[in-house]
């Protein structure tokens, strides 16, 4: 179906004319949006959608805001991780079961990929899955859960054979997250914040229908997953809610947003918040400072032609011209420039860096940096697999001798 | 494109890079390295015949191409990596722009063609004794005499001082900072090679001594800082180039080198020392097409200039010298080619101001 943009507008503002109700739930709402087609224009027709391309559903999402009309519940949390791998691996009684509630908002979800032992190596995942009669029996441990704590449903990745090699061994599944073999447990950061869980599983079950593609096929369905997270990450952070808007289904709303992003408050600090530099700097004095400010400048530059770099970057990708794995320049320079950002602010404090809470500057902000930016250069693909990505692929390095290549059962691990 | 480039512009680098391939191998950069005159003056004629560099950057009414910084750019970034031997920077780009922000209309006529075909060289003295670069550095004097002025001082650091044909020189009158032509032949005129560290790149001392000059443009019209600007996001364009063609070859050799059974490039160390590399570089690339896309652009590129100047000589010298590291022994031997671009990133680093000055000057032009 190929409906040109302008006709598509058209029909989204009567539908939303005729059907947007800010008295209804907000599960009512999506109810009503996921079985018109609506809540996911850019699905399959078979499956809530519309099969509509970015263009369409830019014009029908500026519709949407232009009625202060709330979307599906897709967007929010790693219920978009859920639907792109289900969309994409899922069976249909799988897609039929998940998808509708995924976009109402009934059901959240969580991803558990990351292990104590398997990090970088995410391939070498340890948490087992065993057939027993007819379910598997899940035994070992996950982290960096985000929202784990709030799950109805998590997508683990598990170790089902150790006699394959370790891209081999594993399969994809959906646990059900509220059962008494699963424990959640809140994980504390150095900086204070608890944004991520560990999870720890004991003869948890899953139905044998809820195994996302073939057994031992686990690590190309991961793959869906990554790729989709590294694509639309930044999207679930970036809700719009206008503050005017008042009502039930609002109230409902917002508080899905705050939870949804609680545990990124601290996102912009562990980026080193260079944009408080200069002002910063003012305040204190310390602009007067030679060698600050030659730090200073070192910082604006930096961080200004990593934003060039990644400017021309988007356009080369339009136009086709980029190689690929370019991102991993971005996402280094972006370690190095939140690295210098914490020393300038260092320097800039003196010190009052010493101090916590809101008896450090800026009600906390300055020492919630300090203690935020190691982060920046783990999460998301640690500096030094950056590296690796850099001289194998960008520059077609000879790649590391591997020594896990045989049965898993004989790689040495954790 | 706002900031990447042109399938025109592309193409435009594609026959730039082919051309100082064929004609800038490093046995010629050796060659002409040792020479008084460090250019070959037949690839200078076919660089400005066939290519038409020397006026890429040059209005078509005084002879050039019409086009703009970001193609004097690539054309620079592609010099750079090659490490072309020719008063290219002196001529075309320091001079060329120094016509061009303060000389009259009928001076722009008279002297811009023959710097956009390349017929006679051309080079701008801006420092002295001190060797530095502001406007407040500049101490040489320029006394009118009738119709005339006459100079009187010394400059130094002049890029292709010795094989100029047009001297311009920046002198102070009472009316402020203005610019002369200065005759090859005037009296009173010494021009005295400097020893210069980077052989690729001769440098002379000029001497004045109530020598007669031509007023260019007004009056203490000398627009310092515009030339300044042009100038500098050209040159960051060419170490640019130098950076990146260092992190080539760090690259190219340590695929070769084998040591401990292994190509060293397989190493780890090597590898993530490689990948910092490549950011710095494209960083300092990034800066260098975007103050040349500011400048394009006809904003204000003080703060850009300064920046791209900075980030490039300072990624073009780590580069070096990671270069002559990543090499081992053979890297410190005058045989190994290396040295001849850490020679170019050093002397570069200081030249038109050191790093540390374009930090401060970047931000002081966003009043910081």
């Amino acid at each position: 179906m190929n409906q040109s943009v302008d006709s598509i507008r058209d029909e989204a503002r009567s539908w939303l004319k005729e059907n947007w109700d800010s008295s209804l739930s907000l599960i009512e709402w999506r109810t009503r949006l996921a079985e018109s087609g609506w809540a996911a224009p850019d699905w399959p027709e078979d499956y809530y959608g519309r099969n509509l391309g970015p263009a369409e559903v830019a014009a029908i999402n500026e519709e949407f805001a232009a009625a202060g009309a709330i979307g599906g519940a897709q967007s929010t949390g790693v219920r978009s991780l859920a639907a792109a791998t289900l969309l994409e691996h899922g069976s249909d009684e799988q897609k039929r079961t998940f998808l509708r509630r995924i976009l109402t908002g009934e059901d959240a979800w969580c991803q558990l990929f990351s292990e104590p032992g398997s990090g970088s190596d995410l391939a070498g995942a340890t948490t087992r899955a065993d057939r027993q009669g007819n379910e598997w029996v899940v035994n070992g441990q996950k982290v960096w859960n985000t929202s784990a704590h709030h799950a109805d449903y998590g997508l683990l990745v598990a170790r089902t054979d150790w006699d394959q090699p370790k891209h081999k061994g594993l399969t994809y599944f959906i646990i059900d997250m509220r059962q008494p073999g699963v424990e959640v447990r809140q994980l504390r950061q150095m900086n204070g914040h608890a944004s991520f869980n560990e999870v720890f599983f004991t003869n948890a079950s899953v139905l044998p229908d809820h195994m996302i593609g073939e057994e031992g096929e686990g690590w190309a369905v991961a793959v869906t997953t990554l790729a989709y997270e590294r694509r639309g990450f930044a999207r679930s952070r970036d809700i719009k809610i206008d503050k005017l808007w008042s009502g039930k289904i609002y109230d409902q709303y917002r508080e899905e947003v705050a939870i949804a992003n609680e545990p990124y408050t601290w996102y912009p600090q562990r980026a080193g918040r260079v944009d408080l530099v200069v002002q910063r700097a003012k305040e204190t004095g310390a602009i007067e400072d030679p060698v600050i400010r030659q730090k200073i400048a070192k910082l604006l530059a930096m961080d200004k032609s990593a934003q060039w770099f990644a400017a021309r970057l988007r356009e080369d990708q339009k136009a086709g011209r980029a190689k690929g794995p370019e991102g991993s320049i971005t996402k280094l320079a972006a370690s190095n420039i939140a690295r210098l950002a914490s020393d300038v602010h260092t320097s800039i404090t003196g010190t009052d860096a010493m101090l916590t809470g809101p008896e450090s500057p800026q009600n906390g902000i300055i020492a919630e940096i300090l203690v935020s930016v190691p982060a920046v250069s783990i999460a998301g693909g640690t500096d030094e697999i950056q590296k690796n990505i850099i001289s194998e692929r960008l520059l077609d390095m000879p790649k590391e001798t591997r020594f896990d290549t045989g049965p898993f059962k004989d790689v040495r691990r954790n | 494109m706002e900031f990447s480039f042109t399938a025109e512009q592309d193409q435009f680098r594609e026959s730039v890079a082919r051309f100082m391939t064929d004609k800038s191998p490093s046995s010629d950069v050796r060659k002409l390295m040792e020479t008084d005159d460090g250019f070959d003056p037949n690839v200078w004629r076919q660089l400005c015949g066939e290519l038409g560099l020397t006026g890429i950057h040059i209005p078509e009414t005084y002879g050039g191409a019409g086009f703009g910084p970001v193609e004097l750019g690539i054309a620079m970034e592609e010099q750079g990596r090659a490490l072309l031997c020719a008063p290219y920077l002196s001529s075309s780009v320091m001079a060329g722009y120094a016509l061009l922000t303060s000389a009259s209309e009928e001076q722009k006529r008279a002297w811009l063609p023959a710097i956009a075909d390349g017929s006679q060289i051309a080079t701008l003295a801006i420092s002295e004794d001190l060797g530095l670069w502001r406007a407040n550095d500049i101490c040489l004097t320029a006394k009118p005499n009738k119709d005339a002025y006459t100079l009187a001082g010394r400059k130094r650091f002049v890029l292709d001082g010795c094989v100029a044909d047009m001297l311009f020189v920046v002198a102070r009158t009472e009316a402020g900072l203005s610019l002369f032509k200065v005759d090859t032949s005037a009296k009173g005129l010494r021009r005295t090679p400097l020893p210069a560290m980077d052989p690729t790149r001769k440098i002379a001392e000029i001497e004045l001594a109530g020598t007669p000059a031509e007023l260019v443009g007004q009056d203490g019209g000398f627009n310092l800082d515009a030339t300044f600007d042009s100038v500098l996001v050209a040159f960051a364009n060419e170490l640019a180039g130098g950076a990146e063609a260092m992190l080539s070859s760090v690259v190219e050799y340590s695929k070769l080198r084998v040591q401990f059974g292994r190509p060293i490039g397989s190493f780890q160390a090597i590898k993530h020392r490689c990948a910092d590399l490549m950011v710095e570089v494209e960083l300092a690339k990034a800066a260098a097409y975007q103050a040349a896309q500011q400048l394009a652009s006809g904003e204000e590129a003080t703060e850009l200039a300064s920046l791209a100047k900075a980030t490039a000589s300072d990624a073009y010298l780590f580069a070096a010298r990671e270069c002559i590291q990543f090499h081992g022994g053979i890297g410190f031997t005058w045989e190994n080619d290396t040295h001849l671009w850490f020679k170019r990133a050093k002397s570069s680093e200081v030249f038109l101001g050191t790093p540390q000055e374009h930090r401060e000057r970047m931000l002081q032009a966003v009043g910081v």
